[in-house]
């Protein structure tokens, strides 16, 4: 993989890694923890590599000197190859947590591996590490194809990946050292927010730079749902990260909120996180690689526009369905319900127009399983969307708040939704990046999806069951007014379904090892063909 | 700048800007003119190949 920057881009990219070594300097100089110090090592190593990657090609001539008409796909392969890598990481601290729920003796005695650190290692590697790299190589995979133009220049992408995947592991280490700011999903402490703002306004620029130099009159749908994924997970971070370290050289850091309007804050962010992370993102990709492995444009393309706008701005209110029945105002947690309903119709308008596409090319989704992930994806979309919004409900919340049914609920957004949508894109887009003409195996493919599938249905159900008897464990009592069962008994009863999660867990777990092995062997077999070619009705054909 | 001011605001106003941002939105949407771009768009994701 050769980054081929212009003299100039050559100069910033050495520059940039002195930044980052003098940045972990003066971090490990002014420490005052031994968190603060490895992390300050880690920017400094990060540095290091980072200049010797960039200086070994620096007398180098460029290959391909920049042009709008050729595509730069190198930050795609990139991002792709690292959602890959945080996806089996992530996986596997997951299915570790589920085991652990299971049998507790296996934090192995260390306090780096408890169930309060691996837990967020788990998300974070997720969410972020595998979900985030491939919004960011798909976004750049989207933008360039639909504008048909290429990216801005060739250094800001790669410094974007390079930038946030030092995020992500400063988020990782941090909680195994013990480092966090409490705030679920956004539990890095400041020095790493930082890195993150700085990165993202320049994902931001590099994106909006791109669109600038369409060729295409019309910015194709796909491309919305990107931009409010980085506009909006902009502002989110930025203001629920807003607080004040307890001084330069340390980890700690406090919140500028406190109490409910703590609260509030974090859970706009929390549920927000949830929109426009993973679901607004997400829809940009289904938008472009659903329609184009089906070889039919999007059933309606005006119902597209409408469900933008429902959730972009239905969204922005439902946060506070996290804080039933607490010391938020009541009229306040109305609202969120109140929003959180309503926004059942553009989630399911999306997830409609998703299948309805599909009417005219079921035999493909029978015969090609990268189209057979998207479409279930659309499915699981409408379902998580459904039981959101159930869930938002006040009294309903009263039964499923603090029990594993959100869990479940989570998973089958993050697994069915999330992760199909993903693996499918992954499929449609590494023969195309790497020029072979399909994936090495269609038959492995195959085996990930049913794995993939069995996991899910295994990990909701589990979820399902052991959520709704915990809830009805917690509120049922006696005759004399007194709780029936202790909470040590409602754990009793959780824990053949905790086995049956970790069960579903490890074998989405083997469907991303499989999924790993195809694109390595896809990428390193040596059928490379001149161009990706396709049938008349514009299927990409390695796309089986 | 009090909490009533917001909840007034909030309760009113807040209902009238999304139900008018809502029309401008359908109303794009559904503008018979745009009918021919949106279909273009549509198609559009066909024709981009790797190379232009």
């Amino acid at each position: 993989m050769t980054f081929d920057f212009s003299p100039a881009e050559r100069d910033a990219a050495i520059g940039t890694s002195f930044v980052a070594i003098l940045i972990g300097v003066v971090m490990m100089v002014s420490s005052q923890s031994a968190a603060f110090t490895t992390h300050g090592a880690m920017f400094f190593a990060f540095g290091v590599l980072a200049f010797f990657g960039f200086a070994k090609d620096y007398n180098k001539p460029q290959a391909q000197p920049y042009s709008r008409d050729v595509y730069y796909d190198t930050p795609i392969k990139l991002g792709i190859l690292l959602s890959i890598a945080w996806a089996i990481f992530g996986f596997f601290i997951g299915d570790w947590v589920a085991w652990l729920l299971a049998y507790p003796d296996l934090t192995f005695d260390a306090a780096w591996s408890s169930f309060g650190r691996i837990r967020p290692a788990h998300t974070t590697a997720v969410i972020f590490g595998f979900g985030g790299n491939a919004l960011m190589a798909t976004s750049f995979h989207v933008v360039q194809r639909t504008c048909r133009t290429s990216l801005p220049g060739r250094y800001g992408p790669i410094f974007i990946l390079l930038g946030y995947n030092l995020f992500c592991l400063l988020a990782v280490t941090g909680y195994f050292l013990g480092v966090t700011q409490s705030k679920e999903y956004a539990e890095p402490e400041w020095y790493a927010d930082i890195l993150l703002t700085v990165v993202w306004v320049g994902y931001f620029f590099v994106f909006l730079n791109t669109l600038a130099r369409r060729e295409e009159k019309h910015i194709y749908v796909a491309n919305w749902y990107y931009i409010a994924f980085i506009v909006v997970v902009a502002l989110l971070h930025i203001v629920n990260n807003l607080a004040v370290p307890v001084s330069f050289g340390d980890t700690k850091s406090y919140s500028a909120f406190s109490g409910v309007q703590d609260a509030m804050t974090q859970w706009w962010y929390g549920h927000n996180a949830v929109a426009f992370f993973l679901t607004a993102g997400f829809l940009g990709m289904m938008y472009y690689y659903l329609p184009k492995a089906a070889g039919r444009p999007i059933f309606s393309y005006r119902m597209s526009i409408i469900s933008f706008w429902g959730i972009t701005f239905m969204y922005m209110w439902a946060g506070s369905h996290h804080l039933h029945y607490t010391a938020l105002p009541h009229w306040v947690q109305t609202l969120g319900m109140t929003f959180s309903i309503v926004l059942l119709v553009p989630s399911w308008a999306s997830a409609g127009n998703a299948l309805l596409t599909l009417n005219g090319a079921w035999d493909k989704v029978r015969d090609n399983a990268t189209l057979r992930f998207m479409m279930v994806a659309a499915v699981f979309y409408g379902l998580s969307t459904f039981e959101g919004s159930f869930l938002a409900i006040r009294p309903v919340n009263s039964l499923s708040h603090y029990t594993d049914w959100t869990i479940g609920h989570v998973h089958s957004g993050a697994l069915g939704w999330v992760a199909f949508i993903t693996f499918g894109a992954i499929y449609s887009v590494v023969p195309q990046l790497w020029k072979r003409e399909r994936m090495y195996s269609p038959a492995l493919v195959e085996v990930h999806f049913w794995l993939a599938l069995a996991g899910t249905v295994i990990y909701v159900f589990a979820m399902w069951n052991s959520g709704i008897i915990q809830g009805l464990m917690w509120r049922t009592y006696s005759e004399n007014g007194t709780l029936t069962y202790s909470f040590i008994e409602s754990l009793e009863a959780m824990h053949p379904y905790y086995i049956a999660r970790a069960v579903g867990g490890l074998l989405f777990l083997m469907g991303g090892l499989v999924c790993a092995y195809n694109v390595w062997k896809t990428i390193s077999s040596s059928k490379i063909v001149g161009r990706v070619s396709t049938s008349p009705d514009g299927v990409l054909e390695g796309a089986a | 700048m009090t909490h009533d001011f917001f909840v007034m605001l909030s309760k009113s106003w807040g209902l009238f800007y999304l139900i008018f941002l809502f029309g401008i939105a359908v109303a794009y949407a559904l503008w018979p003119a745009n009918k021919e771009k949106f279909d273009r768009a549509a198609k559009s994701i066909f024709h981009d190949q790797d190379e232009k």
